[in-house]
């Protein structure tokens, strides 16, 4: 029904001792089975997994079967301060309280629902990277929607601080999927 | 049994699904557009997918949107509720061709009904009485003139190549006609370019019957029961209610049976209703059917025992009409309001915040609602709030329940209905089951302030 598999957890965020591929496959076991909360300890480790309770007015979202669902809070907090893709903790990666854009950034929001797929095929790469600067109208990623592929465009000239999305997530409509820094120069 | 169903709606009827797949231990995902954010469909639903903006075009009516959702989250079944895309043929189409099962008729079927004039056809030739009329068009006023005296009076002359009121006229009597033929001709050729005209019996104060029914895959159909839906305002119903004081057990095992035959002919699955106009010498007509559950289904619901919607969801998975729907028998008797936000004299549209929202409860009362306390109203959407039913052994036990309920409904914020219906459950004519289409046409005017 979808297209192609989804790729892994980015490999920018590293937790020393941790497996990140079986926390994955953890989530997934949550997420199936409809458990809210998972504990393990073995020796001097300790996990422990607790699905976010959306804060106030927030939709329950999409229950993905990789990391995106729930942040592993122990895992997290031991992460280094600067993991450019830690998950916020208090909240699912598609509810609207995700990162929120800091005041100069600009976010490009998906027009349609659809999967996410960050390079026009699999095995090639992305089409922007965090740091590359895109043109308005430059094809930033491609949706799948019913087996189309759709480009989607950069409204605006700008810097890309932040992809907030990973290849081949489910995206909704209005989900954040590039945060810029604005050129100045418009569509 | 499906594993995972989409509600592609919302308000009230997303929930009455949620509520149906809960207890069928089905999964839920719930659409919504931006302005429906913080609805309970949503909040409830164990998976959510915004699809659009507030608009309905580009949410709840967007097709690729609504079948995006149902593909990222990998369902087995869609459930179009009401109004939207519950009787879309294309839609319809576009789930089969996704290999999502669409939980309502075959493509084919919605076509069908939803050709007024092929309906018709089909219901005449199983020998449902439909509205008494022409052939097509009447060529001249000896025509026409021979046609009403068949048909007998009143009749209406109407446009072939329109509506909306316009080269239309009500022919009471003989002497009448010729003069109502060559108006009626002109006024077509100036609206619709056409001066075509054909004639039907003229109903003057019509009841509102209809019949609920059920299919399965194997070829078996149904009906439960029919509801009276005479209280309507602009052809917008406001208060339905079953069995129909106007219905005896003869004339609904007769008008069951036949309805059930035609049906059955031409292959029905799932929901429908099967609407009639009952004349005032109790002669009954078929006019149209909606292929798709209803909002007052659960009037029926009340008077039968049967769940529609659980039973809906049942036959589209194959299962055969005889396990989805055991032995019943009509018991009692069930009125339903619809809570609309409205001003209850003008019927302006009162969209807003809700600040207090205490509903009524006791013995035999129902209310199916997605509002509460805090809520907005969107402006967007349809105005109803809540559906209010209340089921007694027979009917005076059910308007006493109603009327105790309607009084215990407390809606503050915005305005609502519920004044009007209050008053309506006290008028005589209402009590002793002394109705038709125009029931509030005089309500309102009666009234002083």
């Amino acid at each position: 029904m979808k297209g192609s598999p989804k790729k892994p957890a980015s490999s920018d965020l590293s937790v020393p001792g941790v497996d990140l591929g079986q926390l994955e496959r953890l989530l997934s076991f949550m997420s199936d089975h409809g458990l809210e909360e998972f504990e393990y300890a073995h020796g001097d480790l300790r996990i422990r997994l607790k699905k976010a309770v959306p804060q106030g007015a927030a939709a329950p979202v999409l229950a993905l079967p990789v990391a995106q669902a729930a942040a592993p809070q122990s895992a997290v907090a031991q992460a280094p301060a600067g993991a450019p893709q830690a998950p916020s903790a208090a909240s699912s990666a598609l509810a609207p309280s995700a990162p929120a854009a800091a005041a100069d950034e600009h976010i490009i929001k998906s027009p349609i629902v659809g999967t996410f797929y960050a390079g026009p095929s699999p095995d090639a790469g992305p089409f922007v990277r965090a740091g590359d600067v895109v043109e308005a109208g430059q094809t930033v990623c491609i949706i799948e929607a019913m087996k189309l592929m759709n480009e989607i465009e950069a409204d605006i000239s700008g810097e890309i601080a932040r992809v907030m999305v990973e290849n081949g997530q489910p995206v909704e409509y209005g989900e954040p999927l590039f945060a810029l820094r604005p050129t100045g120069k418009k569509k | 049994m499906f594993r995972k169903i989409l509600i592609a709606n919302r308000g009230e009827i997303a929930l009455r699904v949620i509520d149906a797949c809960k207890e069928l231990g089905i999964a839920t995902v719930a659409v919504y557009s931006e302005a429906d954010r913080n609805a309970l469909h949503v909040r409830f639903a164990d998976e959510a997918v915004c699809i659009g903006p507030a608009r309905s075009s580009e949410s709840y009516l967007n097709i690729p949107q609504v079948i995006s959702a149902a593909e990222i989250t990998n369902v087995d079944a869609i459930h179009p509720g009401y109004g939207f895309l519950s009787e879309n043929a294309n839609f319809a189409e576009v789930c089969e061709a996704s290999h999502i099962t669409f939980i309502g008729p075959s493509p084919d079927l919605l076509r069908m009904m939803g050709e007024k004039d092929q309906a018709r056809r089909e219901m005449s030739a199983a020998g449902v009485p439909i509205v008494p009329g022409s052939q097509g068009v009447v060529a001249d006023e000896a025509a026409a003139l021979s046609e009403a005296t068949r048909i007998k009076y009143p009749v209406i002359l109407k446009a072939s190549a329109g509506g909306g009121g316009r080269g239309m006229r009500v022919v009471r009597g003989e002497n009448e006609l010729p003069g109502a033929f060559a108006t009626a001709s002109n006024e077509a050729q100036q609206a619709f370019g056409v001066a075509d005209l054909y004639i039907e019996k003229f109903i003057e104060r019509p009841r509102h019957i209809e019949f609920q029914v059920l299919g399965d895959k194997h070829g078996h159909v149904m009906h439960l029961g029919e509801r009276e839906c005479s209280i309507q305002r602009r052809h917008q119903k406001l208060i339905e209610e079953s069995p129909s004081p106007a219905v005896d057990a003869k004339l609904r095992a007769e008008l069951g049976a036949r309805l059930v035959t035609a049906l059955q002919h031409v292959g029905y699955t799932s929901a429908g209703t099967v609407e009639f106009l009952m004349d005032e010498d109790g002669s009954i007509y078929f006019i149209e059917m909606n292929a798709r559950i209803q909002v007052e289904h659960p009037v029926t619901e009340m008077v039968t025992g049967v769940d529609l919607i659980k039973s809906q969801i049942r036959l589209a998975t194959g299962e055969k009409l005889t396990d989805v729907v055991g032995n019943f028998a009509l018991r009692g008797h069930a009125i339903e309001c619809r809570i609309n936000a409205e001003d209850p004299e003008t019927f302006v549209p009162s969209a807003g915040h809700i600040t207090v929202f205490r509903t009524p409860g006791g013995p035999g009362i129902r209310v199916d609602t997605a509002a509460h306390a805090d809520a907005v109203i969107p402006p967007y959407y349809d105005s109803l709030v809540a559906k209010l039913i209340a089921f007694g052994d027979d009917r005076a036990e059910a308007i006493a329940r109603m009327r105790r309920a309607l009084e215990m409904f407390v809606v503050e914020g915005i305005k609502t209905s519920i004044p009007l219906q209050r008053k309506i459950m006290m008028d005589p004519d209402f009590s002793a089951g002394r109705l038709d289409t125009h029931f509030l046409d005089r309500f309102a005017t009666s009234r002083v302030g």
